[in-house]
């Protein structure tokens, strides 16, 4: 097969699938903080930054996986 | 195709055997616009402040009770450093909104500077809070088992930092460029507005996080239960 088809092939496949894991588990962490925030009001200031941090940490696992595909698209050895 | 990648970036001039790109420049334009800037709005403090006054220290005071919040010490070391970040990565991720501006922090290397100076500075006042000595043994801290795992963590969170804002700002742009390419004139009005939402979010975030990890080298003994828990948990 040519190099730069199995590329994009291979780029498509890490965006979508690695992008499952994250979107699962930030609508977790969401539903967690706004149930937090219901109990307790009064400490929505301290939820809502650990949740804006604890985000960012799950987000950086989808955007490795998009690294990973701008590397096979753009800075692929094997594709020239 | 080899034009567009966003790992690469235009070449303007050579200075000597140094090649400027186009995010050095804006660099360099952003940088002097923000110390005019903060030159004139310092420029005559008084008592009673004026509206202009009372928005800078609105600012100051704001994020000095965000840092208090995040390092549970006094804050005021830690200002210059995270206030100056946090403005230029405000800076940084909306010029890339101007028409004829790439946004530096959409390329590899500004974030990598960024999380380079937050990874030096985080040794430096985690020296000055607790000496070498006491600073090189909280690397063994729970376990002297995991002295290996927080030097790793150390490098990782400094590589995630960049690759996040990067990440984020660059895939913003990528976005836009291939819906204009695609639907042309109004369509990608909406993701713009996000993109300033996201580019807003993402300064909060890399400063927090900075904060975070100068907090938890340069932490209280007192609040050493937290302080493990943030260097061990965060990468």
């Amino acid at each position: 097969m040519d190099p730069k088809l199995v590329a994009m092939i291979g780029a498509a496949i890490a965006v979508s699938i690695g992008s499952i894991g994250p979107a699962l588990a930030e609508g977790r962490a969401v539903a967690a903080a706004m149930d937090a925030i219901a109990r307790q009001p009064e400490a929505a200031g301290t939820i809502s930054r650990t949740l804006f941090v604890g985000l960012a940490m799950i987000e950086t696992m989808a955007i490795y996986c998009l690294v990973i595909a701008l590397l096979l698209l753009f800075a692929n050895p094997y594709t020239g | 195709m080899h034009q567009a990648s966003p790992l690469t970036s235009t070449v303007l001039f050579h200075v000597g055997p140094v090649t400027i790109t186009r995010p050095v420049v804006t660099t360099w334009a952003i940088m002097l616009v923000l110390a005019v800037t903060s030159w004139l709005v310092t420029r005559r403090l008084q008592k009673r402040p004026d509206g202009r006054q009372a928005l800078l220290e609105m600012l100051v005071t704001g994020t000095l009770a965000q840092i208090q919040d995040v390092i549970r010490k006094d804050p005021r070391p830690f200002l210059p450093l995270l206030g100056t970040l946090f403005i230029f990565l405000v800076a940084a991720n909306l010029s890339g909104v101007l028409p004829g501006v790439e946004g530096p922090t959409g390329k590899l290397e500004t974030p990598a500077a960024l999380a380079l100076i937050v990874f030096f500075s985080v040794h430096y006042f985690g020296v000055r809070a607790k000496g070498i000595r006491g600073y090189l043994a909280s690397f063994a801290k729970p376990k002297l088992i995991m002295l290996p795992l927080n030097v790793l963590s150390e490098l990782t969170r400094t590589f995630s930092l960049m690759l996040r804002l990067f990440g984020n700002i660059m895939s913003g742009e990528f976005i836009i460029a291939l819906i204009i390419a695609l639907a042309g004139l109004f369509v990608p009005i909406p993701l713009m507005a996000l993109e300033i939402l996201v580019g807003l979010v993402q300064a909060y975030i890399f400063t927090v996080l900075a904060a975070v990890f100068i907090g938890a080298a340069a932490g209280n003994a007192e609040e050493k239960k937290e302080v493990s828990w943030t260097r061990s948990s965060l990468r």
